[in-house]
């Protein structure tokens, strides 16, 4: 506990409604934060933690515009800075839960190097990652996850850009927990969402989101019904990655060609036992980091849910530790000590 | 050389002196300079100092680049600068000897290290011929030539030590034959060397032995003709340290979370010359001060704010270049009200620039370099003592005032140096940070409501039934919430404007040091203010109706300034810069043109040369 800290207040119970700030939200009809921020809202009654002692903050772009509908102390920063802010926070106040509300361009593009550093230090912050692979508040231009050949504002001949995997890139920068889910699925989101609360440590969660403006349809390869079942592959801890019609197809990890393929049980003598078990609590983020990638390869389904979901001790953690060891080697030093602790001289 | 006879030398007692070591920058200048300051301080003199060294950490050996220097000025009466002239230059090869000659005063003394006069370093120096054979050198100065090589290995025959490990012991005999040219005690010296080489006693014997071995030849050889001594000076009876700029930034740090009895949180990024503050702050956990390398510049300020926001009493430490990265987030502390200070240890710009190298430069950032109507208090140092008192001030005004605050010191004062006494128990006020805990408008929170003197109030999370949100975006004039009304925006631009120069009511009047008028009045702010009074002094003796004012406080300005200026017949504005100060007080004082002193050669001004300018004005 800071010196600025409150006393951890009792939890009491809540609803939904006392996590709205009763500012209407001003996003497109159709747009697919409102169902993000409906589940966020439904999930922190749950949390554990006081309203007044979670926070949120968020960049620039129209998710960031999250903090003002919520009824917890929140900060709307700077393009890409909220990392940056939400760092100073949990450093300075540990016992509070910081969320950084974000978008692609925010994280990825203005906000990347922020964006690495904080999966790198594993400081326990929830960044909550709205991917619509488009600017919106700028009116369509291309983004950091746009598609390669995505005609854009600034792209009218196709992107020439290869565009960020975001789970693949927190994996790699050391995030402990990463999550993926879509704005149409939103018991799903919840569980992530909760599992998010619940893990301490660099968390990453992104959610596929539609512009219904800008770049209407950019998942309709996911969610529509026809093809859903084919394309989605949903993570369960434990159980082995099985997806498609009846749960026929399955992910293997083929340990001669370090790879992961798609087999179909029942076809060339493939059975569930072949089938490679999720499992996000891998010590190694090798094998999450191969799920993250399936996304971009053609033949493979796109996979969501955690990733990786490991326990570290958390920089916040760390810091407090080495304050606390200080503390207790120096003992009580009043001012006047604590300055002289040099060469000193009297002059009479 | 002959030895010694029994014969005592004379011993003269100065007023002051000022020494310049120089030599490679791995020669251990910055450490025999730091040593011999330190004796300098316990025998009671006043005085300062400052380290000169490359950008480089090693340019190659024996190099023009490469050479690293410490200047320290000591003496009975106030020093206000590291001096204007070295009496003494003590060059450790012919490199150092090349780069610092012109700046000894004629008649004062060259100790040089003659076994470093290689073929290979002559050449490597740009000397065509032996410097030492030339007549006009020993016309000029007092040349002491030593092979310092030579006596440091004879000192250690014997010890087994390898001859890297000996020929860096050598600047200890440098330092021997000082502590007996200036009469200082070589007892406690010894034990600093035991100390300071604790874990390796042969090297620490080894520097004992070199160390006496310099200090027997002072007394035993004909080379100096007398020893000197000077006397203690007159300073305020207390404790005293000697501090760096830097160094005084940090304690500042860790007295205001004494102080206020809050959390102060530094978020900052390593950049030359600030990144001392940083690496002193980090040993004060148990201090109450959290420190936060952030991954850059940006984050530094922005974690900072995060941390104000929180509650925290959020500080950044930068120079130029990382002052410019910072510019968005200092709008948006000024938007959002958060309490922030930002100490910027100037240097040469723009761009890279010079980095070791002291300018005063930010002013105009400092003042104006936001997009949008976003003024803030700006204060500079003006010593390296100072910056504590500087730092103090600006947390000061920063959490009364919910505002940041730039406080301004520079590369002369963050790496030179100076006694500091130490303030007794209870000599500091503490000064109380309050945050609000209860609704202040009909059971609701409004934290852009202001009382009396526009200040809003700090609810930090935590704190239930104030839950709120506050950003980059115009707000609204109560709640806070986003507001895109024309009106609203005004009314809160020349609000928060208002609130700026109602800090007023905290920024004390000049005081003219000399008489209130007279025929020109030296204007100077930050880091000049040793150089400038020094000036003023000499000035006045010599019988020139000269006054001095000296601004701590650039933004808002003091109240008498502008009637300050118009009891004197000229102003003359002394700047390491090209008139920034200048143009600021035209701007603020029409009708105003004061006269310019600039210098922008990466140096301090020196007490001779405003002297000699302000002589060629007045005629």
């Amino acid at each position: 506990m800071s010196a600025n800290g409150q006393t951890q207040n009792p939890v009491p119970t809540y609803t939904k409604k006392d996590f709205e700030s009763g500012v209407d939200p001003r996003w497109c009809p159709g747009c697919g934060d409102f169902s993000i921020i409906n589940q966020v809202q439904k999930a922190m009654p749950n949390v554990g933690v006081a309203r007044e002692n979670i926070v949120f903050i968020s960049g620039i772009g129209c998710s960031s515009r999250f903090p003002y509908y919520m009824n917890n102390y929140g900060m709307h920063t700077l393009h890409g800075r909220a990392p940056s802010f939400a760092s100073g926070l949990k450093v300075s106040r540990p016992e509070l839960m910081v969320w950084v509300i974000t978008g692609d361009g925010d994280a990825l593009a203005i906000g990347g190097n922020h964006f690495i550093h904080t999966m790198r230090r594993n400081l326990d912050l929830k960044v909550l990652m709205f991917n619509n692979r488009i600017y919106g508040l700028t009116k369509g231009q291309v983004s950091p996850t746009s598609l390669l050949g995505q005609k854009t504002k600034t792209t009218p001949h196709g992107s020439p850009d290869y565009p960020f995997n975001a789970p693949a890139l927190a994996l790699g920068a050391g995030a402990t927990f990463v999550a993926r889910s879509i704005d149409v699925e939103g018991a799903h989101m919840g569980g992530v969402i909760a599992a998010a609360a619940a893990h301490k440590g660099s968390t990453f969660v992104e959610v596929f989101q539609n512009c219904p403006v800008f770049n209407d349809g950019a998942y309709t390869f996911l969610t529509d019904k026809a093809v859903k079942t084919e394309a989605i592959l949903r993570m369960e801890a434990g159980k082995p990655l099985l997806f498609g019609k009846d749960n026929k197809k399955g992910i293997r990890f083929d340990g001669q060609k370090a790879e992961l393929q798609v087999v179909t049980l029942g076809e060339d003598g493939v059975t569930e036992k072949d089938i490679l078990i999720h499992d996000p609590t891998r010590a190694d983020p090798t094998i999450a980091f191969m799920m993250a990638n399936l996304s971009d390869r053609a033949g493979f389904p796109t996979p969501i849910g955690i990733f990786r979901d490991v326990r570290k001790p958390t920089a916040d953690e760390m810091t407090w530790e080495m304050i606390g060891a200080t503390k207790a080697k120096k003992g009580e030093r009043s001012l006047v000590k604590f300055l002289s602790d040099a060469d000193t001289w009297q002059v009479k | 050389m002959q030895p010694n006879t029994g014969k005592t030398r004379p011993v003269e007692q100065v007023e002051g002196v000022t020494i310049r070591f120089v030599g490679d920058s791995g020669d251990g200048m910055q450490l025999v300079g730091s040593e011999f300051t330190k004796a300098s301080a316990i025998a009671g003199n006043d005085l300062a100092t400052f380290p000169d060294f490359p950008a480089e950490i090693r340019a190659p050996t024996g190099s023009l680049a490469g050479v690293s220097g410490y200047q320290v000025n000591f003496g009975s009466r106030d020093i206000f600068t590291p001096g204007d002239q070295p009496d003494v230059l003590v060059a450790m090869n012919p490199a150092a000897l090349k780069t610092n000659l012109q700046d000894l005063r004629p008649g004062g003394i060259l100790i040089t290290n003659s076994g470093a006069y290689t073929e290979g370093n002559l050449e490597k120096a740009g000397y065509k011929s032996h410097p030492l054979d030339d007549d006009a050198l020993k016309k000029n100065y007092k040349v002491v030539s030593v092979d310092m090589d030579k006596l440091t290995q004879a000192a250690l025959a014997g010890s087994g030590l390898s001859n890297k490990d000996v020929a860096r012991c050598r600047n200890y005999f440098a330092l021997g034959m000082m502590y007996w040219l200036y009469s200082r005690p070589p007892e406690a010296q010894l034990e600093n060397i035991r100390a300071k080489f604790k874990k390796k006693p042969e090297i620490a014997e080894a520097n004992v032995k070199v160390f006496q071995a310099g200090h027997a030849f002072g007394e035993t050889t004909e080379l100096f003709v007398s020893q000197y001594t000077v006397p203690a000076a007159k300073l305020a009876p207390g404790t005293y340290r000697n501090v760096t700029g830097n160094g005084a930034a940090a304690l500042a740090l860790a007295t205001v979370a004494k102080l206020t009895g809050r959390e102060v949180f530094l978020g900052s990024y390593p950049i030359t010359p600030a990144t001392e503050i940083l690496q002193d702050s980090s040993y004060f956990k148990d201090m109450g001060v959290v420190t936060y390398q952030a991954e850059d510049e940006i984050a530094g300020i922005g974690s900072a704010i995060g941390a104000s926001f929180g509650g925290s009493l959020g500080v950044t430490t930068t120079s130029g270049p990382g002052l410019a990265l910072k510019s968005e987030m200092l709008g948006l502390a000024v938007i959002a009200e958060l309490p922030l200070v930002v100490i910027d240890v100037q240097r040469g710009g723009p761009s890279t620039g010079m980095p070791t190298k002291t300018e005063q430069s930010d002013l105009y950032i400092a003042l104006f370099g936001r997009h949008g109507e976003a003024p803030m208090p700006v204060i500079a140092a003006r010593s390296p003592a100072d910056c504590f008192y500087a730092t103090l001030e600006g947390f000061q005004i920063a959490t009364k005032w919910m505002t940041p605050v730039l406080v301004l010191t520079d590369g002369y004062l963050g790496f030179g140096s100076e006694p500091f006494r130490i303030p007794e128990e209870g000599e500091l006020a503490p000064f109380e940070v309050k945050y609000q805990t209860t609704p202040n408008y009909n059971g609701q929170y409004m934290p852009y409501l202001r009382d009396a003197k526009l200040i809003r109030p700090w609810a930090v999370p935590g704190t239930a039934g104030l839950e709120h949100r506050i950003g980059g975006l115009e707000k609204d004039s109560m709640s806070g919430m986003v507001s895109y009304d024309g009106m609203n925006h005004e009314k809160m631009v020349k609000t928060r404007a208002q609130k700026i120069r109602n800090v007023i009511e905290d920024v004390p009047d000049v005081v003219v040091d000399g008489e209130p008028t007279g025929d020109l009045l030296l204007l100077s702010w930050g880091g000049t203010y040793g150089s400038v009074r020094g000036a003023a002094a000499r000035l006045r003796g010599q019988g020139k109706k000269v006054g001095h004012v000296h601004l701590r406080w650039l933004n808002p300005l003091p109240k008498n300034l502008g009637a300050v200026l118009k009891a004197f017949k000229k102003v003359l504005v002394p700047e390491v810069n090209d008139g920034q100060l200048a143009n600021y007080m035209r701007m603020s004082f029409p009708g105003l043109d004061p006269l310019q002193f600039n210098r922008i050669n990466g140096k301090a001004i020196k007490i001779s040369e405003l002297t000699a300018k302000v002589n060629e004005i007045l005629g």
